[in-house]
Formats: structure tokens, C-alpha cells, sequence
């Protein structure tokens, strides 16, 4: 169609920076799954979706006067800039605390991050160039594929059964690599209490896979921030405890403090921890010396063992009233996974059916959850949802199931409609199938 | 225009619509653009609190922002109608005229405006009679390619375009989980442009066509809200002629169907330079990637001033009808 006169106007993109961005920024658009998430904080809307740690059981009088004592006693500290790898005092009970998991680091070994987010960043940030390979289980952690696809890594999944990641799956997977020529910079792995399938690797299982990766010469990234939220109070041995030279352990105290202090750890062997220093250094300078010493002082003061009890009966009162419901609720075809510690219980809905699709029918119905396509870095996981039980009462969580049962009902009814149950789907990008960090 | 500093507005923006997200962003532009002319502004999201603290403490005037259901379904005007505030934009009536797409685009077609054949269906004609039949008959009718869109909502939430059978079902799927009821309408090739109409007093007035060329086959969310991903001409690549029939085809709409202030419609120009009416919108996005904004500068006009003399006119028209 021709112009009205003379030229033509020129086209607008409404961004005059458009040109200048990376191209690892291609990938980050709107979605309209994650626009949905914006509904999910009003509190109409059961959220069953936000991984957001229950601060209810932290006593705020505890965490005032921790503060008001940190600034007492060490306040010029505080409030200043401080060590690249993190306070000495910090460091020290960081090894204490995972040695409760078996790892007896030195407090060199330890480099204090800003929540171990950062540490993921900056693991991949030395380890991982563009078109790199690295192995995450099949479904993993949202956060370390959010880093990974900003570093531009290739990310092959390796299968999970009911104890994990699997090692036969594992063992195929490096052979493939091998056979074209790849070589995976690391294993990324959740033993613990694992986020989003709330499973757990049995001592053996860990074992098995430090082997095999031992075998193949594949570093192991362990993140291991609910390992201490086992509801029996059993507290499984780390895979780092095994090897300090094949294996970063990532920590953090989002769990079992406050995720708003913003505090993790890496525990590294010397070589790595030297070049993750310079590297948290050019990134942030310092950890924040007044989260770091607001917690030394808690470590330091308070029975913070007794805490993390307390936050295990509110974990687990939660996760049995989440597990009684989905029993109570579910339709059949559907299955669930029954999470011994952490936050999430992973939800396989009956055959052929697609949590993505369905999310706009559950906000409907004012309940929340994340699509399994979150969890995986090529679009599947379409079958899956995630629940989180973290933050809701119980009567809500029960009360959220509920509501969840009738759109799944609702939903199989209009597949049944459409003869689309089984029916192949297109794929999606898993990166607008997420909640931002604050949606509850 | 004159600054009034002890003018307050509310601009009510949020809800639990599955476009909370949108309407959040047009109200945080709605009221800097106020701020900017000296009104004493204050946001406002869809909750219990909202009516008692309106009945508590009345505004001058009221800017509903919320997109989607109760938002733009003319129930929230129902309620501030019911409270005697005045408030910015359509009626109730208009709004539930213009929300229910079938039902505008039946309007709008009985003025001579052509819009996309369809075919409106609820979940249950299709259990009933039978998927496939349904979907059949509908292949026969229209051919492929199809739009499917949920009868009410915006955004392109729910909204695909289907090219082949097998893609049918996932389509209807998706679009069900957004709304009850599903339009399906014949795809029409050409080139998509938004009109907005804008009645500061003097009657409405339709603003320059602005272009829409996304980089994927359709104006979905993605594109809708992601800086970069559409490319948008203001004025349109368009003759002045099929200029101004779209431009008479806008103003036919914001008239028949009663809207009021300010409104949004969204046409196909096809291969004849036909203008070919898809929608109306009572609340239009004013994000900072909205198509009324981009219309309002290329008009020559400011954002600001526009929403002011928007709101003085709804308090103008409140004032003759107390």
C-alpha cells in the first residue's frame, strides 16, 4: 500500500537502546505466564507459586536486638566496606555450620556471597564460556537456569526417578557428550530436599554420582540450601564431604535466617576460590558487611539451632497439610511427589495435560502455582507444576489444593472436549514461565 | 490549559484481571502524567478498602485504569455511578457493549463497517454438538488461517491464529482458559492499525492511525509489552484516503456504541483498503509500548494535558447531569 505523500514515516521500536544490547539479552521478553504471576501476590489469590521462606516463625524481637547488638559492638565494621571473600568471624561459622553436613572446610575455603545466587553467577561466570556445556537435572532449580542462559551455556538435562538424579541417565549423557566431542564444565546438582521435585539423594545415590563424575573428571556444583530443613531432623552428609577437590558446596542462610538478608556461601577448592574472590570483587566489591554481621552476632547470640527446629514443624505442618490435600483433592491420573524437608512438592497432572495452559484458568479460580516448563531449559515439564507449601497457613494451602482440583478438573473436561489429551504441544521458553523472587 | 493544583484524582489501576500487570503500568503513567499538571494524585488498587475510603474522603475526579474483567466490563463505573462520583471515560452500558466483543462487533457492523466474519461459541456447543463437528463446520465455512480469541478480555491474552486443523484443539484449549466463550473469526491479511478517539469537550476526535509491524506473525502479549519486538509507524503507512475512512470508521464506533472520552479501536486494513473493525477499548493500555500514547504525539499533543483536560470535562459532564 502506498504512503499517503512524500516519505514515509519512520518506524519506532520505542527503546533507542535496542541496538546496543548483548545478544544474551535476545531471550528476555514480556510473557504473558509471567504477567500472570502479578495477580498471584494479591491475597484474593492462594499463591502456591513463590518459594518465599515463612520469616512468621523468625521473632522480629530476636532479629531487633541481634541488630541493635551487632551495631553495639561491631557498628564501625558494619557500615563499612569489607573483605572480597567475607568477614573472618562469618567464614569461621559458616564451617561450623556445614560441618553439621560432613565438610570440614578451612574458613578460606569459604567466599561469602550475596545469597548463593551470586555464587551460581559467578561459578559460571569463571567456569562457562558461551556455547559451553554444563548437566542440570531434569527439573532444576529456576535461579541456576536463569544464570546459565545468561552466560549463554548449553544445558543438557539429565533425567530424574525417585531418589534423584539418576546415574544411569547421568553416565549416558557424559557418553553422548563425549562421543561430540564435549566436555561438561560441571554438574549441577540439588541432593537435598531438591527444588522444584522435593526429592533427596539417598547416601548411596551421592555417592554413585560423585563416582561418576570423578570417573569423567566433571566438576560437581552441590547447592544445598535446605539441607538442614529435613523434617525427621536428619541432616544427610553432603557430597562434598566426600571430595573437597571435585565438588563446590553452595549455601545459604535465606532458609534457615532470612532470605531478606541476603547472605550464601560457597565452600571451593583454593584454585577455584581465588579466581570466584576477584570475580565476587569486580561484581559487588564486598558482600554487605551488615547482613554478614548482623548474622555472626545472631550465630553468635542466639540458639539458632532451636530456630531451624522451629522452622521444620512450620515446614513440615505445611507440607502434610499440602500432601492430606492433594490426596483429598486431585482427580485421578494424577501423582505427586512427598517431600521429606524444603519447600515444594512436584506435581505430575494427568496425561496430556499442559500446566502452562492451565495457569489462566487457575488465577481465575484464585489459586497460583509455577508451570513445570519453568523448571527445564528447552520448554518441556509441560505436564508439571510446582507447589510450594513455604509460606501459606495450612487452612489456605488446603483451601489452595481445593481450588487447584477444580481447575484440573475443569480443565480435563474441556481437553476431553477437544480430544487434546495427549496432543503433542508446541514448545516454549522456559523463561517466562516464573514468578519474580517476591510473589507470594 | 490551567494548572490546578487543588485538583485530586484517583486513578484506580490493578485488580485481579489476568491483565493486573498492564493496567498497573497505565495507571503509574496516567498519574505522573497528572502530577506533571500539578494534580494531587493518588493510585488506587481494586480491594475492600477502595469504596470506603472513595465514600470517606470523595475525589475530585475518579481515572479508572483496570484492564480486563471489573474493569472494563462497566462494573466498577456501576459502582462510582452509585456513589454519584464522576470519573473518566464510557458508561456503564458502552463499557458492557464494547467488553463483549461479539456483541460490539454486531453493533459495528450494522453501521456499514465490515468486520471479520465469526462465529461465537461457548465450551459447552462444542461438548454438546461435538468438538469435531463444531470445528469442521467452522474449517468449511472460514478456511484456514482462523483467529481465536476469547470473547471478552484483551491484551491478545488466550488469542491465537490457527493454520491447520491440527492446531485447532490446543487453540480452543488455551482461549477457554481465559473466557467461557470463544470467537472465532475469519483471519484477515493486511495491515493492522490502532485508532484512537479522544473528546476533550469538543466532541470526539480521531487521532492519527498508528501502524502496528510486529517481528512475530501477530501482535501477541509479547510483542504487546516488550520494547523493540513491534515496530510501530505513527502516522500509518496508509493512504490519506484509507486514512481518513479509518479514521470515520473510529469515530462511527466511539459513537454507536457510547463511548465517552476516550477509547481505542483496532482495525485490518485489507488488501482492498478496507477497513475491517477487530475491537474497541473502553480503558486502552497507556504503558510506555501503548498504542494511545504513541497516537497522542503524533497528533502534536501531550500526554499531560490530554488527561487533564480529560479529567476536567468528566467533572464538567458530572456537574450538568447533578
Amino acid at each position: 500500500m502506498a504512503p499517503p505523500s512524500g516519505e514515509s514515516p519512520l518506524g519506532n521500536r520505542l527503546d533507542p537502546h535496542l541496538a546496543r544490547y548483548a545478544k544474551r539479552t535476545h531471550g528476555m521478553t514480556a510473557s504473558e505466564i509471567r504477567s500472570l504471576f502479578a495477580v498471584a501476590s494479591r491475597p484474593e489469590v492462594v499463591s502456591l507459586a513463590g518459594g518465599m521462606p515463612n520469616i512468621a516463625a523468625l521473632s522480629m524481637e530476636t532479629v531487633s536486638s541481634t541488630v541493635a547488638n551487632m551495631l553495639a559492638t561491631r557498628g564501625q565494621v558494619a557500615l563499612q566496606y569489607g573483605s572480597g571473600n567475607g568477614d573472618q568471624r562469618l567464614r569461621e561459622q559458616i564451617c561450623e555450620m556445614v560441618g553439621l553436613q560432613g565438610i570440614a572446610p578451612h574458613p578460606d575455603d569459604v567466599i561469602v556471597t550475596v545469597g548463593s545466587q551470586m555464587a551460581l553467577d559467578l561459578i559460571t561466570r569463571i567456569f562457562c564460556d558461551p556455547g559451553d556445556v554444563i548437566i542440570a537435572e531434569a527439573p532444576s532449580y529456576v535461579g541456576a537456569l536463569g544464570v546459565f542462559r545468561a552466560y549463554q551455556v548449553d544445558v543438557e538435562h539429565v533425567a530424574m526417578d525417585e531418589h534423584g538424579l539418576n546415574p544411569e541417565a547421568l553416565r549416558e549423557t557424559l557418553k553422548t557428550l563425549a562421543a561430540q566431542g564435549k566436555t561438561p564444565k560441571f554438574v549441577y546438582t540439588i541432593p537435598t530436599f531438591h527444588n522444584p521435585a522435593g526429592l533427596s539423594q539417598p547416601q548411596d545415590r551421592r555417592m554413585e554420582i560423585l563416582q561418576i563424575c570423578q570417573s569423567a573428571g566433571v566438576l560437581i556444583i552441590e547447592d544445598d540450601p535446605y539441607g538442614l530443613l529435613g523434617f525427621d531432623g536428619h541432616i544427610p552428609q553432603a557430597i562434598r564431604s566426600h571430595d573437597s577437590d571435585g565438588v563446590i558446596y553452595l549455601g545459604s542462610f535465606s532458609k534457615t535466617f532470612a532470605a531478606g538478608i541476603r547472605v550464601g556461601w560457597a565452600v571451593a577448592p583454593h584454585g577455584v576460590r581465588e579466581k570466584l574472590t576477584l570475580a565476587a570483587e569486580s561484581a559487588v566489591l564486598c558482600p554487605p558487611a551488615f547482613s554478614q554481621l548482623t548474622i555472626s552476632t545472631y550465630l553468635d547470640t542466639q540458639p539458632w539451632m532451636d530456630q531451624i527446629k522451629i522452622f521444620r514443624e512450620v515446614y513440615r505442618e505445611r507440607r502434610d497439610a499440602t500432601l492430606e490435600a492433594l490426596t483429598q483433592y486431585m482427580p485421578e491420573g494424577t501423582t505427586w511427589t512427598h517431600p521429606t524437608g524444603g519447600f515444594y512438592v512436584w506435581v505430575t497432572l494427568p496425561e496430556g495435560m499442559d500446566g502452562t495452559a492451565m495457569l489462566p484458568r487457575a488465577v481465575t479460580a484464585r489459586v497460583a502455582y509455577v508451570p513445570g516448563t519453568a523448571f527445564y531449559i528447552n520448554g518441556d515439564g509441560r505436564q508439571s507444576i510446582r507447589l510450594s507449601y513455604s509460606f501459606p497457613e495450612p487452612d489456605r494451602i488446603r483451601e489452595g489444593v481445593r481450588r487447584l482440583g477444580g481447575v484440573i478438573n475443569e480443565e480435563l473436561k474441556l481437553m476431553h472436549t477437544f480430544g487434546t489429551l495427549g496432543a503433542a504441544r508446541p514448545s516454549v521458553s522456559s523463561q517466562g514461565s516464573t514468578p519474580g523472587p517476591d510473589v507470594v | 490549559m490551567s494548572t490546578h493544583s487543588a485538583l485530586r484524582v484517583v486513578v484506580l489501576a490493578g485488580g485481579l484481571s489476568h491483565e493486573r500487570d498492564v493496567s498497573v503500568r497505565s495507571g503509574r503513567r496516567i498519574s505522573e502524567a497528572l502530577r506533571n499538571r500539578g494534580v494531587d494524585v493518588d493510585e488506587r488498587d481494586m480491594d475492600i478498602d477502595l469504596l470506603p475510603s472513595l465514600i470517606a474522603d470523595p475525589p475530585d475526579c475518579i481515572f479508572p485504569m483496570f484492564h480486563g474483567a471489573a474493569g472494563e466490563d462497566g462494573a466498577i463505573r456501576d459502582v462510582l455511578d452509585l456513589l454519584k462520583l464522576p470519573y473518566v471515560g464510557s458508561n456503564p452500558e458502552a463499557c458492557r457493549l464494547t467488553y463483549d466483543k461479539p456483541l460490539a462487533k454486531t453493533i459495528v457492523a450494522r453501521t456499514g463497517i465490515f468486520t471479520p466474519e465469526m462465529v461465537v461459541l461457548p465450551h459447552e456447543a462444542f461438548r454438546e454438538l461435538g468438538a469435531g463437528a463444531v470445528l469442521d463446520a467452522v474449517e468449511k465455512a472460514f478456511g484456514f488461517p482462523l483467529v481465536i480469541k476469547p470473547s471478552k478480555g484483551g491484551s491478545a491474552l488466550g488469542v491465537s491464529i490457527v493454520h491447520t486443523a491440527a492446531e485447532l484443539p490446543t487453540a480452543m484449549v488455551s482461549c477457554f482458559s481465559y473466557a467461557d466463550c470463544a470467537v472465532i473469526e475469519r483471519y484477515i491479511a493486511g495491515t493492522e492499525v490502532a485508532v484512537s478517539v479522544i473528546d476533550l469537550g469538543d466532541g470526539p476526535v480521531a487521532l492519527p492511525a498508528v501502524e502496528i509491524v510486529p517481528d512475530g506473525e501477530f501482535y501477541d502479549y509479547n510483542a504487546r509489552y516488550t520494547a523493540g519486538l513491534t515496530e510501530f509507524f505513527a502516522p500509518a503507512r496508509i493512504t490519506d484516503d484509507v486514512s481518513q475512512r479509518v479514521a470515520e470508521a473510529a469515530l462511527t464506533v466511539h459513537t454507536i456504541l457510547g463511548l465517552t472520552g476516550f477509547s481505542r479501536s483496532d482495525f485490518i486494513i485489507d488488501g482492498e483498503g478496507v477497513p475491517q473493525f477487530i475491537e474497541a477499548n473502553v480503558a486502552p493500555g497507556m504503558t510506555e509500548t501503548s498504542l494511545l500514547p504513541q497516537a497522542i504525539e503524533a497528533a502534536g499533543l501531550d500526554l499531560s494535558e490530554v488527561c487533564l483536560a480529560l479529567v476536567n470535562d468528566a467533572i464538567e459532564a458530572h456537574s450538568a447531569q447533578a
